[in-house]
């Protein structure tokens, strides 16, 4: 199954033009204690392009995504094989410095997190722990990590009103300005519409959209017309096994496998 | 004060959403725990209006510049308050000083970083901490830190900084497990933004989980110097008893002191019935009364802050 899941050729690969890929995945298992989450994994993630991870309940797509930013390991007992190369580096190398490794493969989660803290120190909070930005500056990066997130307009007038009296959607769109004020490479997002309502949603999906022409985007969904309206390549996931991954609309409209064809049209009927 | 609102507010709110149609029997248990709360406010309110009946006497017949004295010296009727408000000031804040920083930092300790083995060891062993009679300590205090403090350069062993010392210990058990409670308490999504971004361990605890516990960090404070303000027995044995107010030339925290509980348990058994002695030590009553009231007040006004913020969330 692996080997003609990477088809190169129909994946645009640099040899043919196409991505140059940020991430590549070599082999890699993933345990949690005796049981085992992830199995071979081999894949590469584009550089500036959003990729999608589908898949039912359980199958390991946050197992996936945290191991991206090596997540994982606050999990006792959570042991990964094989590689992860970031700009061709492997992140679980032993000497890589994985606050490093954070500030630059950013995540944002399912449920909208921020601090009980105010708007603006929300935003500077990463800028804060990794240095000891001057005071100009500091409210330069909250202000563009707003704009970025769509979300200046609409605080610039309450910055110091607690992050709580935010509505989910706008709280989400604060946790990517957050993520964003560290100037992350990759942005992981684990369901991060789940939580919101329709509208909230178009709201983050647009953003994305946007953000990509700077970063890579990992998000993980459920839903499948937010995997297919909103990514470029989609990978379907299936007891810890990568079943399917190629460009989105090929992968909706020409579902090579029995498994992904039965569960996008499960999903969507 | 907070629990006595509860307790009558409760049964009061019950009765108006539910109709008529009970059981009897329920009523009958409605009753009784309205009774309980409301019994519990009319005890405080009695309490209360006994210590300004035998306390406020005192105030009118005892001039307020005596009152506001330097000199606490029944024999002679001065009956200056001054030195027994700053023994209890120094020994509560020195206490405060200590216990504040150490617990917070052994919650820290036992809730975030501390292997799972030692969080079972040391968890039980601070419960039993909190057993000890305050008597017992006292004891050790006299018997064991007073020598210790003296040989560490104090004119005398009883002394304001010893008593602090004793409070501070008796007031940690309290002050770590209700701090770790509230650290253990903080969301993990919290916890996790924090790392996700870049933040290191400490800087996640910092940062973000301490703060987010503020308000059951504020409490447990609270509920430690509440403690300490009341305490009598254990500081009296080892702060000297001496009713003046020590000079800021030699070290105040290192000179004798007398608290104003330890004065009233102190003076209580020779004093006549409706005395101006009497009184003067019932006065003394209604201070610390109003100084327990004012910091619980002050501590519901900055839990009620954290609290808000809270539930907005969720
Ligand atoms: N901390 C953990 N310890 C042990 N097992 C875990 C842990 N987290 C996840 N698992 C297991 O690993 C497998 C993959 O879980 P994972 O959360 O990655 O699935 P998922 O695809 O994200 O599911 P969902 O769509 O429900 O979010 C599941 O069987 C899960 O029970
Ligand atoms: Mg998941």
């Amino acid at each position: 199954m692996s080997s003609d899941v990477l088809d190169k050729r129909e994946l645009n690969t640099p040899e043919t033009g196409g991505p140059k890929s940020k991430i590549e995945v070599n082999d890699f298992n993933f345990f949690y204690g005796t049981f085992q989450a992830l199995y071979d994994l081999t894949l590469p993630i584009y550089e500036r392009h959003i990729t999608a991870l589908i898949g039912p309940s359980g199958c390991g797509k946050s197992t996936f995504l945290r191991a991206l930013n090596r997540m994982n390991d606050t999990v006792i007992g959570a042991r990964a094989e094989g590689e992860v190369l970031l700009n061709g580096q492997d992140i679980y190398a032993p000497n890589v410095d994985v606050t490093d490794l954070r500030q630059r493969v950013g995540m944002v989660f399912q449920r909208p997190n921020p601090f009980p803290q105010s708007i603006y120190d929300n935003v500077a909070f990463g800028p804060r722990v990794l240095g000891r930005p001057k005071a100009r500056d500091l409210a330069e990066i909250v202000e563009s990590s707003l704009a970025d997130a769509a979300l200046w307009d609409e605080v610039k007038d309450r910055l110091d009103a607690s992050a709580l009296t935010l509505n989910p959607g706008q709280q989400q769109r604060l946790c990517i300005a957050r993520t964003l004020a560290v100037r992350p490479e990759v942005i992981l997002m684990d369901e991060p519409c789940s939580a919101l309502d329709p509208v909230a949603t178009l709201h983050v999906e647009d953003l994305m959209r946007r953000l990509s022409a700077q970063y890579t985007i990992v998000i993980v969904t459920h839903n499948m017309q937010q995997a297919a309206r909103a990514s470029d390549y989609t990978g379907f996931f299936w007891l810890g096994k990568l079943v399917e991954y190629r460009r989105t609309p090929e992968l909706f409209a020409t579902p090579k496998e029995a498994l992904t064809e039965a569960y996008i049209s499960g999903r969507q009927g | 004060m907070l629990k006595t609102e509860q307790a009558a507010s409760l049964p009061a709110a019950q009765a108006e959403t539910t109709p008529s149609r009970r059981h009897s029997g329920e009523w009958w248990i409605e009753q009784i725990i309205r009774g309980a709360g409301l019994s519990t406010i009319f005890i405080i309110g009695l309490i209360f209006l006994f210590l300004l009946r035998e306390g406020l006497p005192a105030f009118v017949r005892i001039s307020p510049l005596n009152l506001l004295g330097v000199r606490w010296y029944p024999i002679e009727e001065l009956y200056g308050l001054l030195p027994l408000l700053v023994g209890s000031l120094l020994v509560t804040v020195g206490a405060v000083v200590i216990a504040v920083p150490l617990g917070l930092i052994t919650a820290i300790y036992l809730g975030e970083i501390a292997p799972l083995w030692q969080r079972e060891l040391l968890k039980p062993l601070i419960e039993v901490l909190a057993g000890i009679p305050s008597i017992v300590l006292g004891f050790l205090g006299w018997v064991a830190l007073a020598p210790l403090v003296q040989q560490a350069g104090a004119p005398t062993g009883l002394t304001a900084f010893t008593g602090a010392l004793i409070l501070a210990y008796m007031s940690l058990p309290t002050i770590i497990s209700i701090s770790e409670d509230a650290l253990y308490a903080v969301p993990k999504e919290y916890r996790d933004a924090s790392l996700a971004i870049g933040a290191t361990e400490w800087q996640t605890i910092w940062r973000v989980v301490v703060p987010a516990a503020r308000s059951g960090i504020v409490i447990a404070t609270v509920l430690g110097i509440g403690r300490a303000i009341g305490e009598t027995m254990a500081v009296m044995m080892v702060t000297g008893n001496a009713a003046n107010i020590p000079s800021l030339a030699t070290g105040m925290f290192f000179q004798p002191v007398r608290t104003m509980t330890a004065t009233i348990a102190a003076e209580m058994g020779e004093v006549a019935q409706g005395s101006l002695h009497y009184q003067a030590l019932f006065a003394i009553g209604i201070v610390l009364f109003l100084l327990t009231f004012a910091i619980n007040s002050l501590a519901s006004m900055l839990i009620g802050g954290g609290k808000q913020q809270r539930s907005s969330q969720l």
